[in-house]
């Protein structure tokens, strides 16, 4: 089922700039997988070094954040819903 | 916040009357709400991008007393996006600057300039006599510090973020008046902060001028609102701001149950990894990287013995526009990351260098990790040249 992935400015370096990357995907799981599958350099941003998401970079499924969803990253998608990355920036006065 | 009763309010003059006309025949503010925004005292950490636009309107605005903390000067290249300042400060404290301004727009308005940076052993003391906190700053030590003082002085914190082209906004800790509900704070979106180096800084990624401005104005917009108690806040909400697609949405934020009380302050250099500059070479020290850091002038004075390194620029090519120092390649440290290492010869030594050293540091780590074997690092970058070696060149 083919979900969209919006990736913010910071890592937009790791999908060639792409800022909208297209999966096909049956969990929220799996269709971080496949953006990582597709663009490797995303990784190591995403997860640590267990797999785990880190705890800076937060994945919300249409307005909900996965952590607070019951079956945080194993809820099924159905197919055209968005997924959001949206890590942690500190800019604001220099 | 504490509630205050109405007659307990400051009341308004005629000088005063006059020049909130606009805000006193609006309902929603009127001349109970100017009462309570003269009777207000609000703390902005941070006198940068984000603050430049929240104070001059927060002081417009008829707020009776602004504190403001800040430990830097003005520096010309501050004045693209930091609007409060000019090119007649540059070179004075921030605050003072801020402070200037804030005045020359209201003359009415209580100052209180904290010219320091804001840390653990006096975050509490400064915090403590506002009623709204607005974080302005921009780095993550202190956003969690502002954030877990907010929490443990029972205070709102207006939270802004930028970077490049993106803004993010929300209120922190917000205690519902009709519900008595407390909101959810920063550690709630985000337990814990990135290491550092991972997320670049608006000095090594660039930030848009007008960002910080709309995402000031969201900030300041919040502001005014809690001290009237008007409206819904972004309490349980992040905004997220998009300057390129133009877009706005938001997230819902929850109040994380594992979350570990907030209780006391902490070492926040520590939580967030960042290493002193004496610990960062005693670490150096103790695992050799497998490369060599040189400062601009000892890289000069190898030049000047005849050294004639492979001059390796991990820029960006828009970057390269600006200034440059004859490279012999130029090349985007995520590509050098990425292993594209053709044209980069083995036989000869290579010099890596970049704005101001961090990302040529990694670009020189991944030439040693695939082999090269005599790599030097140029600590400072271009800047560092330009600066002590070729003022002729421009720094950016």
């Amino acid at each position: 089922m083919a979900v969209e992935i919006t990736i913010p400015t910071a890592l937009r370096a790791y999908t060639d700039r792409h800022a909208v990357v297209s999966v096909d995907a049956g969990t929220v799981e799996e269709a971080l997988q496949a953006l990582t599958t597709a663009h490797p350099g995303l990784a190591k941003h995403l997860r640590d070094s267990s797999g785990k998401l880190r705890s800076f970079v937060n994945v919300y499924l249409g307005d909900e954040d996965i952590r607070f969803l019951p079956q945080k990253a194993n809820t099924v998608l159905a197919g055209g819903e968005s997924l959001i990355i949206v890590p942690s920036i500190a800019g604001g006065a220099r | 916040m504490s509630e205050v009763s109405t007659q307990e309010l400051p009341g308004l003059d005629n000088w005063e009357i006059a020049r909130y006309s606009r805000h006193l025949i609006l309902d929603e503010v009127g001349m109970t709400g100017q009462r309570k925004l003269k009777a207000a005292k609000v703390l902005c950490v941070g006198t940068g991008g984000l603050g430049s636009p929240l104070l001059m309107y927060l002081a417009a605005a008829g707020v009776g007393r602004i504190g403001i903390v800040d430990f830097d000067v003005v520096d010309e290249s501050n004045l693209q996006r930091q609007i409060i300042h000019g090119s007649g400060t540059v070179g004075r404290p921030k605050v003072q600057s801020a402070k200037d301004r804030i005045l020359d727009i209201n003359p009415r308005c209580q100052v209180d300039v904290y010219e320091e940076p804001l840390q653990a052993d006096n975050a509490l003391q400064i915090l403590e006599p506002y009623d709204v906190v607005v974080d302005g700053t921009d780095n993550f030590p202190t956003r969690y510090l502002v954030n877990d003082a907010c929490v443990i002085l029972d205070k709102p914190n207006v939270y802004g973020s930028i970077f490049k082209f993106e803004g993010q906004a929300s209120v922190f800790n917000y205690v519902d008046p009709t519900s008595g509900e407390r909101g959810p704070n920063y550690r709630d979106l985000y337990p814990e902060p990135p290491p550092p180096g991972l997320v670049p800084s608006c000095a090594e990624g660039g930030v848009l001028g007008i960002l910080p401005g709309v995402v000031g104005c969201i900030q300041a917009t919040e502001t005014i609102k809690i001290l009237l108690g008007q409206g819904t806040t972004l309490s349980g909400r992040l905004l997220l701001y998009d300057a390129l697609g133009m877009t706005f949405r938001q997230l819902k934020l929850r109040c994380d149950p594992d979350a570990k009380p907030i209780t006391e302050l902490i070492d926040y250099q520590q939580f967030c990894g960042v290493v002193s500059i004496d610990e960062g070479a005693a670490a150096t020290d103790a695992e050799p990287e497998g490369f060599a850091r040189l400062g601009v002038s000892s890289i000069k004075a190898r030049f000047d013995e005849g050294w004639s390194p492979f001059i390796l620029d991990v820029r960006k090519p828009h970057e390269a526009d600006i200034v440059a120092i004859g490279a012999d390649l130029l090349r985007p440290h995520e590509k050098v990351l990425a292993g594209e290492l053709d044209g980069i010869p083995t036989d000869r030594p290579i010099l890596v260098h970049c704005k101001m050293g961090g990302r040529s540091a990694k670009a020189a780590r991944a030439l040693v990790a695939a082999g090269y074997g005599d790599v030097t690092n140029m600590e400072g970058g271009i800047t560092g040249w330009a600066t002590e070696i070729d003022p002729s060149l421009p720094t950016y």
